[in-house]
């Protein structure tokens, strides 16, 4: 079996049969991560250029380290540093990285689409490490796998996703993935962070804070992101921590054996309180371990297989 | 004195009530006789024959001929962007629509906003235009919406209209300022409707696609509050007001009723508007990216009224030509625009085909309203008199459009590779060939 | 397509109980003994040869999987990549005796990647390998120190090894086109 797909663009994408193929590869590979000796020789030789438009320690890192425990050559290039970059357009910047020779691009991009874009003037593939508010595959795959790893199974799993979803690519990708899994996804925000027509990706819109957590087996929380809202969306962290951070007050409602999932980094005491973030539901750290894993098996299945 | 016999076609006059096989003759670029059957040596009216030197005879045949189509929304470039488009080459674009006649918005650079940069359009128009230019004046200087541009000599220097086209006027105190005074000149003041406060960043209509797509959105209301804001004030003021490129069912529900209360306001529709919805957004298409932007379904819907009840009285181009690397970029930073002129034709002949409009109706949107609100009484008609600025079409020619081979100097159109029915066979102005297919 | 049965369940049994003991033989006895079975075939064949060893002995034996797919040389050169399987080494291998074992033994590749996976997980005493089935056709210096059944084949047959335990009975195969 393979993807048969050149580039991992989005979840929407994705049909139900790849995603299991990615998550049951990724299962396979978090136990390379365990070995004494991290590394496998698979993808020696192999050239990934992680092109990062935007600093994310966290993702960038994860895909670093992805790519070196299979021992692929991993480059970064962030346009805050690099001059491959700066004044260049995403096009130009697509020619000289192909003139390169590499064997995958991971792009992170401000603008939604962008991944699109630069799969369309190479060669080789590409996948999407985040494009502005519309999708992040790879943040969707590793919260399925530590849903899956946790609960045995994501059909008929009722999730709740809350925060801003209107400029969320995490939310966007999990709703798909959600659903395409069989879960029932279900969302809260305030108005102003709800986008039109969301309830059109299968997901259903929940207006009240407490009847989503109460309903959940799983609570995603989404951060807060004020740095992509031009005009602030609400009045005050205070306010938004009251009304929509996940505290202990709203917690005595959820089920018992609920998890909450975070894409991070957590804006400790906005979106959820310390000790939420560190109790028993936060499966934090389970995301991370389980986003190098699912990196590993995205690389694996787009560059295991032959070239055309 | 050039002499043009234009033989066995269908003539189209709407003004003059005329759907008949004619023959049209013209002489010094003006119209001298339509009728049927006319020879090829006609009859001079002070007795004796006409001599065939410089006469110019058309076989039209199976066609239809029909006053020159005249766009009252174009964007040339120049002076400034002579990279997107120069004079020259969107002159030649238009004469292969069949329009004979544009009108170029002000937001060049310099801005067309005081007497010079008009003489200066005109000048070019004069020497390397296909097809006749009308530029449209600025309402405020450098199109910022704070001081008044000098209309007077604007419209003594051959403005036909006054337009902050592509940076609409937001404050509510000086649009009207802009009007009261245009109304001393019985000018049109054509408005982009768009309050930025609303529209703030979108790149795309706000919906469903735009949430899935991950772009911001721009909400119909951006539209339909400047329109009725406008509509207000040329209740207010009695200034003509005319709104560019409507897209929103609000806004046509709003000329609509401004209309039945007699007031002077008229509207456009685009081609684009009326016939791709914001799904051709999807894959991130830049040549879908533009100002307003593609809407959905029901707007198409209400436009198409529009057009057939008569709410919408021209069909426009905004043809904008943008160079490659302003569209060969990620969505949200590519430049709005699309090219028009080659492709509003076949477009517009949907709705013939569609029974929205019959092709007097149509014709009447796309030379007869034009000509009035612009004030060119010789145009827009095919009368003893008039100038002989006329369009040639085979309604049922189908052809494929080739980007590549379009006139315009840019290639920004979201129907490359679209199949076609009807097309421009040729297009004269002042009795003159510019154009053949 | 012509198929001929080469060893039934019996003789799978017999060849395994004889393994076994030629296993105590050469390592006198079964200590610091760890079995590593290739996915998928070699893992069940593992876990018989344990049975038999721990009856035998009476003693405890680790075993697990070790799967080569990540380390094969042909990686990037087939049109479909092989879909990864399981490995599991469940104690340290440091001066352990471990012992390969799969199925069939053909070219040695898969071998040779077994190994790499091992000495990755530690410093193994040594590595030691019982096939159930050699057919031949080695292409890397690897040669099988416990063997079940040789079996000369041409490169064009197909060698199937079928077991209870995931194809519903016990026998080995050959196909011929
Ligand atoms: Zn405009
Ligand atoms: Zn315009």
């Amino acid at each position: 079996m393979r993807l048969k797909r050149k580039d991992i663009l989005t979840i929407e994408d994705l049909t139900r049969d790849e995603i299991e193929l990615i998550l049951s590869t990724a299962g396979s590979f978090r136990e390379v991560s365990e070995r004494e000796i991290k590394k496998v020789p698979t993808l020696r030789g192999r050239t990934i250029i992680n092109l990062f438009y935007e600093a994310s320690t966290r993702t960038r890192t994860s895909f670093e380290i992805a790519a070196k425990r299979m021992s692929a050559d991993a480059i970064n290039i962030s346009a805050s540093s690099s001059s491959v970059v700066k004044g260049e357009t995403l096009k130009d910047t697509a020619k000289n990285l192909e003139a390169m020779n590499p064997d995958c691009i991971v792009l992170r991009h401000p603008s939604s689409g962008a991944p699109d874009m630069l799969a369309r003037f190479v060669k080789c593939p590409v996948i999407n490490a985040g494009d502005g508010s519309h999708e992040h595959p790879s943040q969707a795959l590793l919260d399925l796998l530590t849903i899956k790893e946790k609960l045995g199974r994501i059909d008929g799993l009722k999730i709740t996703i809350v925060g801003d979803i209107a400029h969320s690519r995490v939310a966007r990708s999990n709703i798909y993935g959600f659903t395409k899994l069989g879960a029932k996804v279900n969302v809260v925000a305030a108005p102003t962070m709800m986008p039109m027509g969301i309830e059109e990706m299968g997901c259903t819109i929940i207006n009240r804070v407490e009847d989503a957590i109460s309903v959940a087996d799983v609570i995603m929380i989404l951060r807060v992101q004020l740095e992509r809202h031009k005009v602030p969306l609400f009045p005050s962290l205070r306010e938004y921590s009251r009304l929509f951070g996940l505290d202990k007050e709203k917690m005595e409602r959820a089920k018992k054996d609920v998890v909450i999932l975070h894409p991070g980094p957590i804006n400790r005491g906005v979106e959820i309180s310390p000790e939420i973030a560190d109790g028993p539901y936060s499966l934090i750290l389970d995301q991370v371990k389980n986003g190098v894993a699912v990196r590993m098996a995205l690389f694996y299945l787009l560059l295991g297989g032959g070239r055309e | 004195m050039n002499k043009l016999l234009i033989k066995g076609g269908r003539v189209i006059d709407p003004v003059n009530n005329i759907d008949s096989l004619f023959d049209i003759y013209s002489i010094g670029g003006k119209i001298a006789a339509v009728k049927p059957a006319i020879p090829t040596n006609p009859p001079l009216e002070k007795g004796g024959r006409e001599d065939l030197n410089d006469l110019t005879v058309i076989d039209a045949t199976g066609l239809v001929v029909c006053p020159g189509f005249i766009d009252m929304h174009t964007h040339l470039r120049e002076p400034g962007y002579e990279y997107k488009e120069t004079i020259q080459t969107g002159t030649m674009a238009a004469a292969a629509g069949g329009f004979t006649s544009i009108a170029c918005m002000a937001n060049t650079d310099p801005v067309n906003d005081n007497a010079s940069v008009t003489r200066y359009i005109l000048k070019k128009a004069q020497e390397q235009g296909a097809v006749n230019v009308y530029p449209v004046g600025a309402v405020s200087k450098g199109l910022k919406g704070e001081a008044l541009a000098e209309i007077g000599e604007l419209k003594e220097a051959g403005c036909a209209a006054i337009s902050d086209d592509g940076r609409p006027v937001m404050n509510s105190g000086f649009m009207r300022l802009a009007m009261e005074y245009a109304k001393t000149f019985n000018l049109l003041v054509i408005s982009h409707c768009e309050d930025t406060g609303l529209s703030s960043e979108g790149v795309m209509n706000e919906g469903w696609i735009a949430t899935k797509l991950g772009l911001k959105g721009i909400p119909n209301c951006a539209e339909d509050i400047m329109a009725a804001r406008d509509i207000v004030l040329s209740a207010l003021t009695n200034c003509r007001l005319h709104i560019a490129h409507i897209s929103t069912a609000g806004s046509v529900e709003l000329v609509r009723i401004a209309k039945a209360k007699g007031l002077n306001v008229t509207a456009e529709a685009a081609p684009h508007h009326f016939t791709l919805s914001d799904e051709a957004v999807i894959g991130y298409n830049t040549n879908a990216k533009m100002s307003p932007p593609l809407r959905g379904k029901d707007d198409i819907e209400a436009l198409r009224q529009g057009l057939k009840h008569g709410t919408i009285d021209v069909i426009a181009t905004d043809h904008a030509p943008q160079a490659l690397v302003e569209k060969d970029v990620e969505f949200d930073k590519a430049s709005n625009g699309i090219i028009g002129l080659e492709t509003a034709l076949p477009l517009s002949l949907r709705l013939v085909h569609d029974n929205v409009l019959d092709l007097s109706g149509l014709i009447k949107k796309m030379s007869v309203n034009p000509a009035m609100l612009l004030g060119l009484d010789a145009k827009g008609t095919l009368k003893v008199g008039a100038d002989a600025d006329i369009t040639i079409i085979d309604l049922n020619k189908e052809w494929i459009v080739n980007a590549k081979e379009l006139k315009s100097k840019s290639r920004n159109t979201p129907f490359d590779g679209w199949k076609m029915k009807g097309r421009v066979v040729k297009t004269i102005v002042a009795g003159k060939v510019v154009y053949e297919a | 397509m012509s198929i001929k049965n080469i060893i039934d369940a019996k003789a799978i049994e017999r060849a395994l109980t004889r393994i076994a003991h030629e296993i105590i033989e050469k390592n006198k006895g079964l200590e610091d003994i760890v079995i590593l079975g290739i996915p998928t075939r070699g893992v069940h064949i593992a876990k018989r040869l344990r049975d038999i060893l721990e009856a035998t002995e009476g003693v405890h034996l680790p075993v697990g999987s070790v799967d080569a797919t990540l380390y094969r040389d042909d990686i990037g050169m087939k049109q479909d990549q092989p879909m990864l399987k399981e490995t599991d080494i469940p104690v340290s291998i440091d001066n352990k005796k471990i012992i390969i074992i799969d199925d069939v033994l053909f070219t040695g590749r898969t071998i040779r990647a077994a190994m790499n996976v091992i000495m990755d997980f530690g410093r193994p005493a040594n590595i030691q390998l019982a096939v159930l089935i050699d057919r031949g056709h080695r292409e890397l210096p690897i040669r099988p120190d416990y063997v079940g059944k040789n079996v000369p084949t041409s490169m064009q047959e197909k060698v199937k090894v079928r077991l209870k335990e995931i194809d519903g009975a016990d026998e080995v195969v050959v196909e011929a086109e």
